[in-house]
Order: C-alpha cells, then sequence, then structure tokens
C-alpha cells in the first residue's frame, strides 16, 4: 500500500555568484530511511535541501527519484513528486487557522471554485489520529505552541502524500521535550513507510535517530558515518581537525553581589508584559545562564538592563546604582559590555571596517578622537591588537565586518565588548550561527571574564551551551522566573522548567514519568545509549 | 502579579493570568493571551459624551428640528420626525454618558468593551449631531432621504476605490495610486462615451484605463522592486498631469465633439424603489450604483470564501508560505493589483457617466485617498470597507446640506468634517487594525 521512493542528488552544484554554496554533492536516500545531513550553520545544507524542494534551481548535477531523473521548476514539482518539506522557519500563515493552512495550495473545492474545508479536516483529524498529534483543524496559528505548529507542518507535507520529507533544523525552536516527541514522530514516521531528511548540527539528536549520517563542510560532502560513531569523531569531520566539546573550567568563586534585578516588568508596545515581574542577581566571579525557549522575554530582559525599552518598571542596581531611566551610553558608560543576539542586525555595521566596528563604543574618546577629529591610526592600531588576540581570521583590519564568516563576526563583536573595564558582562545567544571551533574559543572568553571577577549573565536557547557555562541556570518561561536552579539540574528538569513548570514539579515530574525518558533518554553523558534507543524505536507503533 | 526567583511557588504551576483557563498542566501546550485592556477607549467615549452633553444638551438650541423621511414621489408617504432640540440634545447625551460610564465599569472590572457599545454610541453622536446643527440652523428642516441617498452617490467612487485598496493590499502591494486610477477612469469614461455614444462602452473602457494605471504601478512595484508608496505618488501626479493636459488641449477645444458623454441612468425596480429611505439608496441606482453592491459581495465571498481568496490572502500574509506551496506570488500579486484597478477605474467612470455632465480637471478631488482611509477603517475587508465609505460619503453630504441650510458653525469647520472623521478612523480610534503582514514588502526569492 505504502509506494516508497529513493531519492538521489548526483554532483549538485549550486553557485551564488563567485559564492560556491554546494559543490558537487551526492547523496542518495534509501526507501524507509533517516538520513542525516550533518554540518555547521552555513556549510550549505540548506541550500542543498531548497535545491531539492525545487525553490533554487541547481548550477550542476541532477536529481533522480527511483534512478529516473526528474527536474523541479518550483515547490510544486517537488510536492507532486513525493517531496514534503518542513522549513526551519515555519511556512505557516499566522492569521490562518490550521485547515486553512493545510489546505493552501492543493484546495479541495466545490463547485464555483468555493473552499471545501470539512474535506481539509477530515484529513487533518486522520493524520492527526494516526500519529496522535491532537491538532485541532479550526484553532489559529498564531495562537497555538511552536511544537504544534511544527505538527501542522509535518501534515502538511503528509496531506500531500509525501515519501520523503525533509526537516530543516526542526529542533531549534523546541525545548527538550518537544525535542523528544518529535524524535519519536520521525520514527513513527519511518515506521509508516516515510524517509525521512534530517537537516541538524546537534549531534545529540542526529545519534539518536538517524540510520545514515552524511557530513557536509563547506558544501562538500565530507564523509558519512554510522550514527554509532562518537560525538568528537562526529564534530571533528563536521568541523574539519580535532574539537575538544567539553569546557576545561573551574568552579566559580563567588566575590560581593553587585548586580541586582528587583521586580523587572517591561511592557511591549502591544501592552503585553513580555518581562513580568523578575527578580535575581548575579556576584562577581559568577555566571549566570538564562534559559528559555525563544521569545520567552529573553531578549527584552538584556535590552532593558542595557536602556533599550521604553516602559521598564522595576529596579536594576550596578553596583549600587540604578539602571532603569538611564540612557545606552551611560549605561555603557557605567561599565556593562552587551552582546546582542542578533550580531549582524544590532551587534555590528556590516559596511564599516573591522577596525571601526571595533570601537563603535569608543569613537568619540581618547586615543581614537581627539576634540572633533578622529585618528584613523590609532583606530588601526587597535583592530591589529583585538584581531590578534581573539583570531579574528582576516587579512585586515580595515575590511568591510560583512566579510568576515559568522564565527568572526561575533570575535568582533565580543572583542569590542571585553576590550574596556567592565562591572558587567551581557551576552545573549554568545555562540548562534557560529562554528564549533570558534565556539570553544568564545566559551574561553566567557570563562575567562568571570575568573576575572565580573558578574556574567549569558542568554542562551540552546541548552548545551547554558549546562555547559552557567554556574547558576535561570528559567524564562512567558516573561516570568520560573526559578533559578544550580549548575548540574538535569537537562530533563530544565527542559520542563523551559515549557513552565516550577523547579519542584518538574524534579517530581522528571523522575516519575519514565514513559517520556525511554522514548528518547534525554542524558547527554550517555550517548552510547541513545543511538540503541534509535535503532529500537522501529517497534514504536 | 509578580514571581520571585528565589521562591518559585511550590505545589501548583504558574497561574495563568487572565483567563485562568487551561492550567499548565500538561506542560508545554498551555497557551496565555494576556491582551490588556486599555483605558483608551473608556475615556475617549467619556470626553465625547461630556462634549456631547455640554454643546448638544446644555448649549443646544431651542427649536425644534425637522427631518423629512418621504420624498414626493414615494408610493408609501411617511411623516416627518420633528424633535425638539434642546430636550433631544439632552436626552441623548445622557445616554451616551451611560454608555461611557459603563465602558469605564467595564474597564474597571477589566472587561472588554463590546462593539455594541461603541456602535450604539456612535449613532447616538451622529444623531445628537445631526439634531443640534438642524435645531440650529436658519432652515430647520432636512430631507433625511436625500441626506442618506447623497451620502451614498458620494460614497460610490470611494466604496471601488477602497474595494481596489482592499484587493491590493491583501495581496501585499499598496495600492496609493487609487486616486490616479479614479482620474484616469474618469477621463477614459467620458472621452470614450462622448466619441461612441455608448456609456456601455464607455464604462469598459474607464476598467481597462484603470487596469492600466495599475499595470504600471504592478510592473514596477513587483517586478523592479520600486518603493510601492513612491510610484503610488508618482503615477497620481502622472495621471493627474496627462489628464489635464489632454482636457485642456483637447476636451475644452471642443467640448460637444470630446467630452458630453452618454449617460447611465438611474434604473428604477418597481415598488421597491418606492419605499421610504432604503429605496432610494438599494433601488434606485444606475448601472454604477448596482455593480458596486454586487463588487463589495462578490469581493468578499471570493477572499474569504473560494481557493482564490485563500491563495490571495497567504500571499498578502505569508508570500514564503505561499511560494513553498506552489503558489505563484509575483503572478497573484500582479493580476490581483491589475484587478483592483479596474475596479478603481469603474469607480471613477460615476463621475463622468453617472454624477456630473461632463470631465473637469481633478475631477476625483482628493477621493482616491479618502478611499485609502476607508480601506484602513474598515479593517481591509470589503464590507468593512464599504460601511466606512458610506459614512465618509454621509459626512461629505452633511456638510454640504449642512452649509446649505445656514447654521451657526462656519462652514469652512464643515467642510473639514469629511476629512476629521478620517484622520480619527485612520487613526485607529474604533479598535486596533491590523494590515495583511506582507502588505507593502516586495517579494524576492532567496
Amino acid at each position: 500500500m505504502v509506494r516508497v521512493l529513493k531519492l538521489e542528488l548526483k554532483g549538485i552544484t549550486k553557485r551564488f555568484g563567485s559564492l560556491v554554496a554546494n559543490d558537487h554533492i551526492d547523496v542518495v536516500v534509501e526507501p524507509g530511511q533517516i538520513h542525516c545531513l550533518l554540518g555547521e550553520n552555513g556549510a550549505g545544507k540548506s541550500t542543498l535541501m531548497n535545491v531539492l524542494y525545487g525553490l533554487y534551481e541547481p548550477t550542476e548535477g541532477e536529481i533522480l527519484i527511483d534512478d529516473k531523473p526528474v527536474s523541479f521548476r518550483g515547490p510544486g514539482d517537488a510536492m507532486a513528486a513525493g517531496i514534503g518539506m518542513v522549513h526551519q522557519h515555519f511556512m505557516l500563515v499566522p492569521v490562518f487557522t490550521v485547515a486553512e493552512n493545510v489546505a493552501l495550495g492543493a484546495e479541495t473545492t466545490k463547485a464555483g471554485g468555493f473552499l471545501n474545508l470539512d474535506d481539509t479536516r477530515r484529513k487533518i483529524q486522520e493524520i492527526s489520529d494516526r500519529y496522535g498529534f491532537d491538532v485541532d483543524p479550526d484553532a489559529l496559528i498564531e495562537d497555538l505552541p511552536v511544537g504544534v505548529q511544527q505538527r501542522v507542518e509535518i501534515i502538511k507535507a503528509l496531506v500531500r502524500d509525501a515519501k520523503v520529507l525533509i526537516l530543516d533544523e526542526p529542533t531549534a525552536v523546541l525545548t527538550p521535550q518537544d525535542t523528544d516527541e518529535l524524535l519519536d514522530i520521525m520514527r513513527q514516521l519511518k515506521s509508516h513507510g516515510t524517509s525521512i531528511v534530517f537537516i541538524s548540527h546537534k549531534l545529540r539528536e542526529v545519534k539518536a535517530v538517524s540510520d545514515t549520517i552524511t557530513v557536509i563542510r563547506r558544501g562538500k560532502v565530507v564523509g558519512t558515518a554510522s550514527p554509532s560513531a562518537s560525538t568528537t569523531e562526529l564534530a571533528s569531520m563536521m568541523v574539519g581537525r580535532a574539537v575538544n566539546l567539553t569546557l576545561d573550567k573551574a568552579p566559580a568563586q563567588p566575590q560581593e553581589t553587585t548586580f541586582q534585578v528587583k521586580d523587572l516588568t517591561v511592557i511591549a508596545p502591544s501592552g503585553q508584559h513580555v518581562v513580568d515581574g523578575i527578580s535575581f542577581d548575579i556576584a562577581r566571579g559568577e555566571i549566570l545562564a538564562v534559559a528559555g525557549v525563544q521569545g520567552n522575554g529573553q531578549t527584552e530582559l538584556t535590552e532593558a538592563i542595557l536602556g533599550l525599552q521604553d516602559r521598564v518598571h522595576g529596579s536594576i542596581l550596578l553596583d549600587g546604582e540604578e539602571l532603569v531611566g538611564r540612557s545606552v551610553k551611560d549605561v555603557l558608560k557605567a561599565g556593562v559590555g552587551f552582546v546582542p543576539e542578533d550580531r549582524s542586525v544590532d551587534g555590528l555595521i556590516g559596511t564599516f571596517s573591522i577596525a571601526e566596528n571595533l570601537i563603535l563604543d569608543r569613537y568619540d574618546q581618547e586615543p581614537f578622537a581627539k576634540g572633533i577629529s578622529m585618528s584613523p591610526a590609532k583606530v588601526l592600531e587597535n583592530a591589529k591588537t583585538r584581531i590578534d588576540e581573539f583570531d579574528v581570521r582576516t587579512p585586515s583590519g580595515s575590511l568591510a565586518a560583512g566579510t568576515l564568516s559568522g564565527g568572526n563576526q561575533q570575535k568582533v563583536v565580543m572583542a569590542r565588548e571585553l576590550s574596556r573595564p567592565l562591572r558587567l558582562f551581557i551576552a545573549s545567544q554568545p555562540t548562534r550561527g557560529v562554528d564549533v571551533g570558534s565556539i570553544e574559543f568564545l566559551h574561553k572568553r566567557i570563562v575567562a571574564e568571570r575568573d576575572h571577577g565580573t558578574p556574567v549573565m549569558i542568554v542562551s536557547t540552546e541548552l548545551d551551551e547554558v549546562i555547559e557555562l552557567a554556574d547558576r541556570i535561570a528559567v524564562l518561561y512567558k516573561g516570568r522566573l520560573v526559578g533559578i536552579v544550580p549548575a548540574g539540574t538535569g537537562r530533563d528538569v530544565l527542559g520542563l522548567m523551559m515549557a513552565g513548570l516550577s523547579p519542584d514539579e518538574a524534579h517530581a515530574d522528571s523522575t516519575k514519568t519514565p514513559a517520556t525518558a525511554a522514548a528518547a533518554p534525554a542524558a547527554a553523558a550517555q550517548p552510547a545509549q541513545e543511538s540503541t534507543s534509535g535503532a529500537v524505536g522501529e517497534h514504536h507503533d | 502579579m509578580s514571581t520571585t526567583a528565589t521562591s518559585p511557588q511550590p505545589g501548583k504551576p504558574q497561574p495563568a493570568p487572565l483567563d485562568g483557563g487551561a492550567p499548565a498542566a500538561k506542560h508545554h501546550h498551555t497557551t496565555v493571551t494576556a491582551k490588556p485592556v486599555t483605558w483608551k477607549l473608556p475615556v475617549t467615549l467619556l470626553v465625547l459624551a461630556v462634549v456631547a452633553f455640554i454643546f448638544f444638551g446644555l448649549m443646544g438650541p431651542h427649536q425644534t428640528a425637522k427631518f423629512g423621511i418621504s420624498t414626493g414621489s414615494d408610493f408609501f408617504q411617511l411623516p416627518a420626525l420633528e424633535v425638539p432640540a434642546f430636550l433631544g440634545g439632552i436626552v441623548l447625551s445622557v445616554i451616551m454618558l451611560a454608555l461611557a460610564g459603563y465602558a469605564v465599569f467595564l474597564k474597571t472590572r477589566n472587561r472588554k468593551v463590546p462593539a455594541w457599545v461603541t456602535i450604539a454610541f456612535i449613532a447616538l453622536f451622529v444623531a445628537a449631531f445631526l439634531i443640534w446643527v438642524v435645531g440650529g440652523a436658519r432652515t430647520t428642516s432636512i430631507s433625511l432621504a436625500g441626506l442618506i441617498a447623497g451620502s451614498v452617490t458620494l460614497a460610490v467612487p470611494l466604496v471601488f476605490g477602497s474595494l481596489s485598496g482592499v484587493l491590493c493590499e491583501r495581496v501585499g502591494v499598496v495600492n496609493i495610486a487609487i486616486e490616479g486610477q479614479l482620474l484616469g477612469g474618469a477621463f477614459t469614461a467620458a472621452i470614450i462615451a462622448t466619441l461612441t455614444h455608448n456609456p456601455f462602452l464607455g464604462l469598459l473602457a474607464a476598467a481597462i484605463a484603470g487596469a492600466l494605471v495599475s499595470m504600471i504601478l504592478a510592473l514596477f512595484s513587483i517586478k523592479y522592486v520600486v518603493n510601492q508608496i513612491i510610484v503610488g505618488v508618482v503615477l497620481n501626479v502622472l495621471v493627474s498631469g496627462v489628464t489635464g493636459f489632454l482636457f485642456s488641449t483637447v476636451m475644452q477645444a471642443d467640448k460637444d465633439k470630446f467630452n458630453s458623454p452618454a449617460h447611465l441612468d438611474p434604473i428604477t425596480i418597481p415598488v421597491l424603489g418606492d419605499i421610504p429611505l432604503i429605496g432610494p439608496i438599494l433601488f434606485k441606482q444606475s448601472l454604477i450604483g448596482y455593480l458596486m453592491y454586487i463588487a463589495v459581495i462578490v469581493v468578499w465571498v471570493g477572499l474569504f470564501k473560494t481557493k482564490w481568496g485563500l491563495r490571495v490572502r497567504a500571499v498578502g500574509e505569508h508570500p514564503q508560505a505561499a511560494d513553498t506551496m506552489g503558489i505563484k506570488v509575483n503572478a497573484t500579486r500582479f493580476w490581483n493589483v491589475t484587478l483592483g484597478g479596474a475596479i478603481a477605474g469603474i469607480g471613477g467612470s460615476f463621475f463622468t457617466l453617472v454624477a456630473i455632465d461632463s470631465f473637469t480637471k481633478e475631477i476625483s478631488g482628493g477621493r482616491g485617498f479618502i478611499a485609502l482611509a476607508a480601506l484602513i477603517f474598515g479593517r481591509w475587508n470589503p464590507i468593512g470597507a464599504f460601511f466606512a465609505a458610506l459614512l465618509f460619503g454621509f459626512a461629505d453630504n452633511l456638510q454640504s446640506i449642512v452649509t446649505i441650510i445656514g447654521t451657526p458653525v462656519p462652514s469652512q469647520f464643515m467642510a473639514m468634517l469629511p476629512y476629521l472623521v478620517t484622520v480619527l478612523a485612520v487613526a485607529g480610534l474604533v479598535g486596533r487594525s491590523r494590515p495583511p503582514a506582507a502588505s507593502g514588502i516586495p517579494y524576492v526569492k532567496g
């Protein structure tokens, strides 16, 4: 009954101008397999999948389905051939209902072009029942949690009869529990005969579900690996050299508490309390990591500290000085270093040179400026020192910052913020979109700043990063502080807290529900066991 | 409500604010919608009610305002409505105060003010205003039937214009060129209906002219990704210049040959057309008037009930999502914008085929911009836009009638009325409206 298909990409090359995003890539996805494309951000995985899905036309190479070459002029063709895709950023219209989104592009109509949504509802119900999705066809997308939205995306593909499902970084927006459920769904889909192309850079997940792993680096296939390969092995294939995945970090030596936040509330233009009555403090020589799923108030919290938010109530004290109500410039002068979450938008001016970007916060101060004139020589000199110190890979400091790779851009931002004496250091998503090699370096610098006696606040949606860096972990959920727990708290407990459960409940819940744990054990420390459970996954149905 | 970090609540999870439903039992599948009720509406209502009480009530005129309901030709004759202005003002403004008080009371209980309160309030305010104006005028009598029928007449081009705007913005293109489309339609209708002595060909030509103006907008904003606002403004100036030039060089030279269009006469539906108040506006219209009602319904049904509409709205809300579902985003945009232009062109032909006997320079007189306001006030919904356009038509007509009967208020202030209503409407007085998310944003692949 189930039609399965074999998918083959042969010598796919995709150039954007002089940039080669994919360089003669060969991948074979066997029927009924979970095939992982592993690679760092910017390695060319998403480009490859957009080629496969008909969004880009390949410069060279061909796509074969069941050994017959096909050519896709658009996603419509790809869907007709049995390929479905769940994009990293969901392709759902927020103001439409689930049924409307699923129907879009493949509508069933009554006479005269009138929509027949009942038919779509029935199909959604069918799929929803088969996989236990629990999706209401008449709910508005914008009211649904991300995890459910993702299921709607999967339903969209299944309604179109997808035989190969491409999942592009599907876990980036999920809580650890949602992630586990998704991995489970993937195994179920496989047992029903759907092949899956799973794109990821998260080794833990890749090892847990994959049947085959193809590693891509800088647009080329560098090899295949089996899921039983060790994490270190996979990481070094991905990066191209040996990497040390665990951070050597001495225990924190907290000194006096110099940074305090009391009853902080931030009100968005919509009137919503995006940060809602938060209180915490950070001691000198300590890293507080703020965990949470994206969009739970982290951005507004850091922006409020820096003075970038307008409607802020409560108090933020740094060395006894009130920061609420002061200008950004004042806050910077008070000794706050800030790495914003989106470096290309808020951290750098892409068209300015690296050297200029390195003094954005001090362009008007000695020695870079005297009176109304600037000293370009001093600016360049400063750039040389910082570039060496932070190992920024660039031929010259006078190149535009926008030409650097993500990791190097982040080093520039970090170098700027850490090059003056600080009394507080805030880094938001310090390693998002950064290659594994640079992550190592950036993490070391953050810990060095802590050991230097600065209170450090890290905001990250990557649980691995939080666990790696934190001395204490604060979890945000819908603008509220769910709780602060010590480093070493289990990732299952943290995951439940990220879903809004208090620490006590999370502890209780994580110990008494072995069902979820068995489906996909969450312990990062046991990679061997994970791969076994990946194999066992076939029995789930 | 505030949560402290150090003492997390044991026992039950985070209480969901406001709605209290869906306790956070099943971990991450909870949705909390904390949309706070604002003071904006209750305070606005209260201020307006106090204004009404002081001006329309306490300082109200002591004459009797007379409102004619039937016109002479009506089949049924109803007596005129006579209202003692002072008493009427007091009574209506007291009811308004009560409604405003109710809104304030709801706010203190943190509940939303229901829509009927706002609507009733607006109706009462308009009624009190009418009584005040008419009661204080030299001639204390107006024809309500004429006021309403005239409003619809003035609203026709606005309705077509705002439908054009709805079609364009729903698909993600901002159409500032409505004014140019109306003007182009008016001019083309005049010249073709004159040359061919056939108003229907004039109507068709107007639709084509509007579509052509739209195609330029579509071409530049979609294919060449030029800023949509700038293209729209430039098009308005272009059409105004071209029609103005042709008017003075060609039309004025030989008015009989080029500028005396054949007209579309009103078609009265027997019996129904004689119903007081409703008859003239629904059943005694020109072809274009009937087309207007049909267009509003067709566009509404098309947008919200058909496959075409679903795709159009998807393109205007999330073009990438539409693209990944195999919908041709830019083609959809192009044809929708063209269709919008054709509709606005028909609206423009109303000036020269129905309302006025010939084309004059700038005959549209900025109504394209009012149509834009109607579209926003009507929340990008054809039916909403229709009623908003009616409101603007009403304000416009009231202004001219009130100037004729002679009021204590200087006529210049009355002339400001339609624009004042526009500004208040666009400022989002009646709730917050949300435009299509991708409106004004060009779609470039990759």
